[in-house]
């Protein structure tokens, strides 16, 4: 359906007037409330109740937890006494382990700092308002920009040896390219046909993520040398 | 008089003038009063009285952010309890760490509880964000709920950084030695605001009062305050799942 002409704000000079909502009916249109075929249902009892379930759930689930382990506590804080190796609480390991391939204003400001400038843009960037599937309608033209900024990015955390990004990022980029011309292939591919770049972005970063807080919470031991998780204990 | 049944009594409760000044509405056996339920309540009016049936689905939202608000309450009431025990000083503060494993009655459990509450919160905060990114629930009229989320992630993730420390043990003073010193690379405000925060510059009883402060104080009421507005412009923004489908409402313009 076309959309409708913008409605016209007209604003008197006196400040002091008593705005009036003026409604046009135009001859072409019928004035109808808008609605929707959708089913509503009363919010007491099916949300309420739902939500009392659900906090019900969370109170007996965490409860269990705290009977069956314990909380961490080691001795008494000594400043003399640096353990090794000295780990931040488990969200900010992944930070950590970036402080083992790039200097630290790098690791510790630049990259937190990156993360929450691109996450407070992503409603406002028009991509993520009107991305389609990746590949769709896509000439060579954005397999090569794609092939571009995926090697740069592998090429730049590739020169700081940063081997945990480096291999999430080809077999992410690699999954991407591999979407192309999925949409009549099998069922997987079609389903990752229909990903948008946003989405393949979001992916890539919340598995680089897990993936470096995962080697930082189980993987480093004395000295962030690399250790087994069975032979280190992991306290959270 | 007839047999005093439990639910005569109840209904008998209901009718009395106290409970009626009280709650002011009969019992929720009709529609009229199960809405009156939602909108006569300060808690629940951030509700419609009406919910479409679809968000109601356990796909639609995972009940994510729902999690993450169970967690802040239990966190609350946990957290209340467990500072009646607590002495932001050193080296009491461990002290009382082992009278709540050892003397108070369901010491160990609080804290236990309290620990386990908050990585679950993370966590839960961290999954609800993807869950909204991947919905494209930040679309408008939303994108500034984003931004607060975004906001409310990071006020979560510091309120566990500040209670991490709280226990005065190993673990506690090194995770946030190693954590500050990072703050300390940051270009022109580095060493100042880690000097801010730390209240000298090294990890010391200092830091430990003013993380306690902002544990208990300034990061509580930053979340209250921003959780409400969370909370309130999903309402004004058309509930969980935003409003209905563009095209499903415009059918009947023309």
């Amino acid at each position: 359906m076309s959309s409708l002409p913008p409605l016209d704000l007209v604003e008197t000079a006196d400040p002091l007037a008593t705005p009036r909502r003026v409604a046009l009916v135009r001859p072409d249109l019928r004035p109808a409330v808008r609605t929707t075929d959708e089913k509503y249902v009363m919010t007491f009892p099916n949300l309420i109740v739902r939500e009392v379930i659900l906090f019900q759930i969370v109170v007996i689930g965490l409860a269990l937890a705290a009977i069956l382990f314990d909380a961490p506590l080691e001795g008494i804080a000594n400043p003399l006494e640096t353990p090794n190796p000295a780990k931040a609480p488990w969200y900010f390991l992944g930070l950590q382990e970036l402080l083992h391939y790039f200097p630290p204003v790098v690791a510790g400001v630049l990259m937190p700092l990156l993360v929450v400038v691109a996450l407070v843009v992503i409603p406002y960037a028009r991509i993520n308002q009107t991305a389609g599937p990746l590949w769709e309608n896509a000439g060579p033209r954005r397999a090569l920009a794609l092939a571009g900024a995926t090697g740069a990015v592998i090429a730049l955390f590739g020169a700081f040896k940063c081997w945990p990004i480096v291999v999430p990022t080809a077999a992410i980029s690699l999954a991407m390219f591999s979407a192309r011309g999925g949409e009549s292939a099998g069922a997987f591919r079609r389903a990752i046909a229909k990903v948008t770049l946003p989405e393949w972005i979001m992916v890539w970063f919340a598995v680089v993520a897990t993936i470096l807080t995962a080697i930082g919470t189980f993987f480093r031991g004395p000295g962030w040398s690399f250790v087994w998780p069975w032979a280190q204990a992991v306290a959270f | 008089m007839t047999t005093l049944s439990l639910d005569s009594a109840f209904r008998r409760l209901r009718e009395t003038d106290v409970y009626r000044s009280i709650v002011r509405h009969g019992a929720a056996s009709t529609n009229r009063n199960r809405s009156l339920v939602v909108f006569e309540n300060l808690f629940l009016h951030v509700h419609p009285v009406k919910v479409r049936e679809k968000t109601l689905r356990f796909t639609h939202t995972y009940w994510l952010g729902g999690i993450a608000l169970a967690c802040a309450l239990i966190l609350t009431a946990t957290g209340v309890l467990l500072m009646f025990y607590y002495h932001p000083s050193v080296p009491q503060a461990y002290r009382d760490m082992k009278e709540l494993e050892f003397v108070v009655d369901n010491g160990l459990f609080l804290r236990n509880m309290h620990r386990w509450a908050a990585h679950l919160m993370v966590f839960a905060t961290f999954l609800h964000m993807m869950r909204v990114f991947f919905h494209r629930a930040y679309r408008p009229p939303r994108q500034f709920n984003w931004v607060i989320g975004v906001v409310l992630l990071i006020v979560t993730l510091l309120l566990s950084y500040t209670g991490y420390l709280l226990p005065w043990d190993q673990l506690a003073f090194w995770g946030v030695s190693v954590g500050t010193s990072m703050a300390k690379e940051a270009p022109l405000v580095g060493e100042k605001s880690r000097f801010l925060l730390l209240g000298g510059n090294i990890v010391s009883e200092n830091a430990l009062l003013r993380f306690y402060v902002l544990h208990c104080v300034v990061l509580p009421v930053a979340l209250v305050l921003m959780l409400s507005v969370h909370i309130w412009r999903v309402r004004k923004d058309g509930g969980v799942q935003g409003p209905p489908e563009e095209s499903a409402r415009r059918e009947e313009v023309r």
